[in-house]
């Protein structure tokens, strides 16, 4: 059920003097999607994020919320909220009135505020902490209280800044799971940013792939990991053998191919090669439980690596530095557009 | 357990304990003892008396100075704070670069590379009668006699206290400033607060330790000086450490040491309700 407009970037453009931080993007985010902004650190994913919120200027270009210009409004006039990377919660404030404070700045008197407050520490099942100090809160519950005090204004839309990279492992899963859900009952857009592929995999409606400012591909995860749109792509979202393709013997008009590693078969021993097939020498193995992935050297290419059920791999084993020869089927080779 | 272990742990605070016993119980005991003490003119006798304090606490001069001493304090405190406020925060939020800063903060000490007693006398020259302030003023056709009430005057003391000891508001609020997470501010920001609301709801009560601090230094200091009052009111104001120089220079050590006690009593209580306002245990 989707709520609420939708956003599009218009030729953004952040510079910060010379240095060009996001060049000229273009996106599109549908009303009520999960949209995760996804790349390596520096790649201008959190400055675009900043930029609808508000907080960093634009240089150029628009941003537009539903049919609003809000390229030049305070944060507070946009409709959106934000969600800080380590939460940034008042510490000299207890739960209740970190949730209510952005009531309080409008002048709402403290019984109606507090009331909300409560009413949304309850959805969020944290209710019986509203006395505590954010100081006497584990990670997770912050986030909770920190998702509280974002979303007290009903936002239109909801932007998170690596909401997870401060929880442990197994928490992120399960906070993973929690703001999912949180999206689908509001309806309402998220912006999540963040550098992990598997979240934004896991999370996202439409995931953009950001790079040196650019946008390299948006498109729903499906989209992105089997017809990434560049090598950057297929490199940095994983599971991914970049070949060039004139060693793939590949048709087309691209100068790489990407084949997906759980689609490469290897069997061990020199064997004569063809249009499909590469030998190599197994340079790693690695139990991954359900599957195995072998990393394996090929003269002249990057590092390839295969991923293979169980079973499969212990009726053909293969041990690291014995040559290997992978082969694929033409139809799993994807020609990518851009290097 | 072995029993000689229980000595170690009174050994490692043997150094620190001897220190305090040696520069802080001693000396408070001996003026406690030497305030109960009997005196004449010429000798000091030991003797438990409550005459000093009675005789202290009858007296209206004693009512008056402790007042005097107090609304000195008050009216330093209530200068201080906002100007060693608005300074901190100059320097903590609108000075970017950490260069910057730390030159800034070195020009606010460069005042105390010299003497109190000199940065006190130098306001003389200035604040006098036929002063550098009364002659500009009278030049620029403002006034047509000098004001008297520039030098010489509680007006002088105040100021002088102002000028010694607001950085004694500064450094602490400017730490406690330093250790606010800059997103705060941009949360502040994003649930629209504007800029004064972020000062009141999210700077003011983060800096209360600085501000408790700060004011603990100035209220202090304030209360147990008399070398200010001596030199800038020219012997008009008093304070009730000036009672005790008085006392003192007349060989009164009893009667000096009682007047000790009362304002380490008062001082103790002015600092226990502070601290009472304001955990100061989390800024240390």
């Amino acid at each position: 059920m989707a709520k609420g407009p939708t956003i599009e970037l218009v030729a953004v453009t952040k510079r910060y003097g010379e240095v060009l931080a996001v060049d000229n993007i273009g996106l599109r985010i549908p009303a009520g999607s999960y949209c995760c902004l996804l790349g390596p650190s520096g790649c201008g994913k959190t400055t675009t994020l900043r930029m609808i919120a508000g907080h960093e200027e634009a240089s150029d270009g628009d941003i537009i919320l539903g049919d609003k210009n809000i390229t030049d409004l305070p944060p507070a006039a946009r409709g959106t909220a934000m969600m800080f990377q380590s939460y940034a919660l008042f510490p000299h404030l207890d739960c209740i009135d970190n949730v209510a404070f952005s009531l309080k700045m409008r002048g709402i008197d403290k019984e109606t505020r507090q009331a909300r407050a409560l009413k949304l520490l309850e959805r969020l099942q944290m209710e019986s902490h509203a006395k505590r100090l954010p100081a006497q809160l584990s990670g997770g519950q912050q986030q909770r209280v920190a998702l509280a005090r974002a979303l007290i204004t009903d936002p239109q839309v909801l932007l998170l800044d690596e909401p997870l990279s401060a929880l442990d492992p197994f928490l992120r899963v399960k906070m993973r799971e929690e703001l999912k859900a949180l999206q689908t009952r509001l309806g309402i857009s998220f912006i999540h940013v963040t550098h992990s592929q598997d979240e934004a995999m896991a999370l996202a409606d439409l995931v953009v792939v950001m790079n040196q400012g650019r946008i390299e591909q948006a498109a729903p995860p499906r989209e992105v990991f089997n017809r990434p749109a560049s090598a950057f792509v297929a490199r940095f979202i994983g599971g991914h053998n970049v070949i060039p393709a004139a060693v793939a013997r590949a048709k087309g008009s691209g100068a790489f191919v990407a084949i997906r590693a759980d689609l490469i078969t290897i069997q061990p021993g020199p064997a004569p090669v063809d249009a499909t097939s590469l030998s190599g020498v197994t340079r790693s193995v690695e139990y991954l439980g359900a599957t195995v992935q072998v990393g394996i050297d090929v003269a002249g290419l990057e590092p390839l690596s295969a991923i293979v059920p169980e079973s499969r791999f212990d009726a053909n084993p293969v041990a690291p530095g014995q040559p290997v020869v992978l082969s694929w089927m033409p139809k799993d080779v994807h020609v990518l557009g851009r290097e | 357990m072995k029993p000689t272990r229980n000595w170690i742990p009174y050994l490692q605070v043997a150094p620190l304990g001897l220190v305090f016993l040696t520069f802080l119980v001693i000396p408070i005991a001996t003026i406690v003892v030497v305030s109960f003490f009997d005196y004449n003119t010429t000798e000091i006798i030991p003797a438990f008396l409550r005459q000093n304090y009675e005789e202290l606490l009858a007296s209206p001069v004693t009512w008056e100075t402790y007042l005097q001493t107090v609304e000195f304090a008050v009216i330093t405190w209530l200068l201080t704070f906002p100007i060693g406020f608005t300074l901190a925060y100059f320097l903590a939020f609108h000075v970017r670069s950490a260069a910057w800063q730390t030159v800034l903060f070195l020009v606010c000490t460069i005042p105390f590379w010299t003497s109190n007693v000199i940065r006190m006398i130098s306001w003389i020259p200035f604040l006098g009668r036929n002063g550098l302030a009364n002659m500009t003023l009278m030049k620029l056709g403002l006034i047509h006699h000098p004001l008297e009430f520039l030098l010489y005057s509680n007006f002088s003391v105040v100021l002088v206290y102002v000028h010694l000891y607001t950085l004694f508001m500064v450094v602490p609020i400017f730490n406690s400033m330093m250790r606010i997470d800059r997103s705060l501010l941009e949360a502040a920001y994003d649930a629209g607060a504007s800029g004064w609301q972020t000062l009141t709801n999210v700077i003011l009560p983060l800096c209360k330790p600085g501000i408790a601090i700060g004011s603990i230094f100035v209220v202090t200091i304030v209360m147990g000086d008399f070398v200010t009052v001596r030199m800038m009111s020219g012997g008009l104001s008093a304070s009730v450490a000036l009672m005790m120089a008085n006392a003192m220079s007349l060989l009164q050590y009893p009667a000096a040491a009682a007047n000790a006690v009362v304002l380490l009593i008062l001082v103790l209580i002015t600092v226990g309700l502070m601290m009472r306002v304001v955990d100061i245990r989390k800024e240390l």
